[in-house]
């Protein structure tokens, strides 16, 4: 079995609210210095497959639903 | 065609939560509406409850939260539906059939290519997202729009051009959003095509910013439709006020309290264009 971590993050220039908004949290909190809060999501998946496998079933996964390629991108790491 | 023999499809899943109120805008209007769960077209149910999308004259995507906007909000929905039901719902919009989606119903048209659908019918990816409002809030108001169709989509054929309408929104992610290479260039398209349907405008008409656009969408688009006009999609509720009486500011008006609320032509409309059609 491997674990294939799937990460979705937001494309360069497209606005991050959860981030900005986090970023107003922290600095209202009283966090000092903070240049940018950026959201990302990450998928651990299980998969019964060797790693190869995993790594392209995990890309097909992006494209059918975990990521919307006008504004994230994905990257597929095998663990 | 009488209306009560126009079939409609209010098709849910989980999550799925204004089912009631397009059911009710429909039957009002006298037409013949069924509150459809995605496996009775699958055919995963009892053999008496399984329906065939080719049954009816138009497919109502409602809002809510489909398997709990997990994901990417109505991508869950989207991907169910493009992974099985991906030939009945490309010929049903071949065959010029109506497909509305409200809110959520507009996030999964998008999600699944139907909208905008620049070439063909439906698109393999996403052209588009509806993606988290400018204030990363929910936002839940009433907001005026603005009809812009120049008599190509047919849900708003009773509408004139120009005319402004109080329809309430409530949702997180409305931003219409094109991949940002591209976005002049998709925006012209749209144009072109007539396919910018509504947009978010103040109360003098004027294209404006937060709180008249509730989510930051790209050139204030509240709704668009596809480029034959059969297919749209709005981020606000028009099946929430197709009664006077449910619009917020409704004893402050001279308008009858009983009368036809802003959203009704929309109902109206499509289910003329049913019924010439036929």
């Amino acid at each position: 079995m491997v674990v294939a971590e799937i990460r979705i993050e937001l494309k360069q220039g497209v606005a991050d609210p959860e981030g900005q908004n986090t970023k107003k949290a922290l600095e209202l909190l009283g966090f000092k210095g903070i240049k940018n809060v950026k959201s990302i999501k990450v998928f651990d998946i299980e998969l019964d497959a060797d790693a190869a496998e995993a790594k392209k079933a995990g890309e097909e996964m992006c494209r059918k639903l975990l990521a919307n390629p006008v504004i994230q991108k994905f990257s597929v790491q095998i663990k | 065609m009488r209306s009560e023999e126009i079939k409609v499809c209010v098709l849910r899943i989980e999550g799925t939560n204004c089912e009631d109120e397009m059911y009710q805008a429909f039957r009002e209007l006298g037409a013949s509406p069924e509150k459809v769960h995605l496996k009775q077209l699958l055919g995963k149910c009892p053999a008496d409850m399984k329906r065939e999308l080719d049954d009816y004259n138009i497919l109502a995507l409602p809002g809510g939260f489909s398997a709990g906007d997990y994901v990417r909000a109505g991508a869950i929905f989207a991907a169910r539906i493009k992974s099985e039901l991906s030939k009945d719902i490309r010929s049903f919009v071949e065959s010029e059939r109506p497909v509305l989606g409200v809110c959520n119903g507009f996030q999964i048209l998008v999600e699944l290519g139907l909208l905008p659908a620049f070439e063909g019918t439906m698109s393999e990816h996403p052209e588009a997202a509806l993606y988290t409002n400018i204030s990363g809030r929910f936002e839940c108001t009433p907001t005026i729009l603005k009809h812009e169709s120049r008599g190509k989509c047919i849900f708003t054929k009773r509408i004139e051009k120009g005319r402004m309408m109080l329809v309430p929104c409530a949702h997180a992610e409305g931003k219409l959003m094109f991949a940002k290479e591209k976005e002049e260039k998709l925006l012209a398209k749209l144009e072109e095509n007539d396919q910018i349907v509504f947009r978010y405008v103040d109360e003098d008409g004027e294209y404006a910013g937060y709180p008249w656009c509730p989510n930051g969408s790209l050139s204030n688009i509240a709704g668009i439709c596809n480029p034959a006009g059969n297919v749209m999609g709005m981020m606000p509720h028009p099946e929430r006020v197709v009664h006077r009486y449910t619009h917020p500011d409704f004893t402050r008006t001279a308008a009858d309290v009983n009368g036809a609320g802003d959203g009704k032509a929309i109902f109206e409309s499509v289910i003329e264009s049913v019924k010439r059609k036929a």
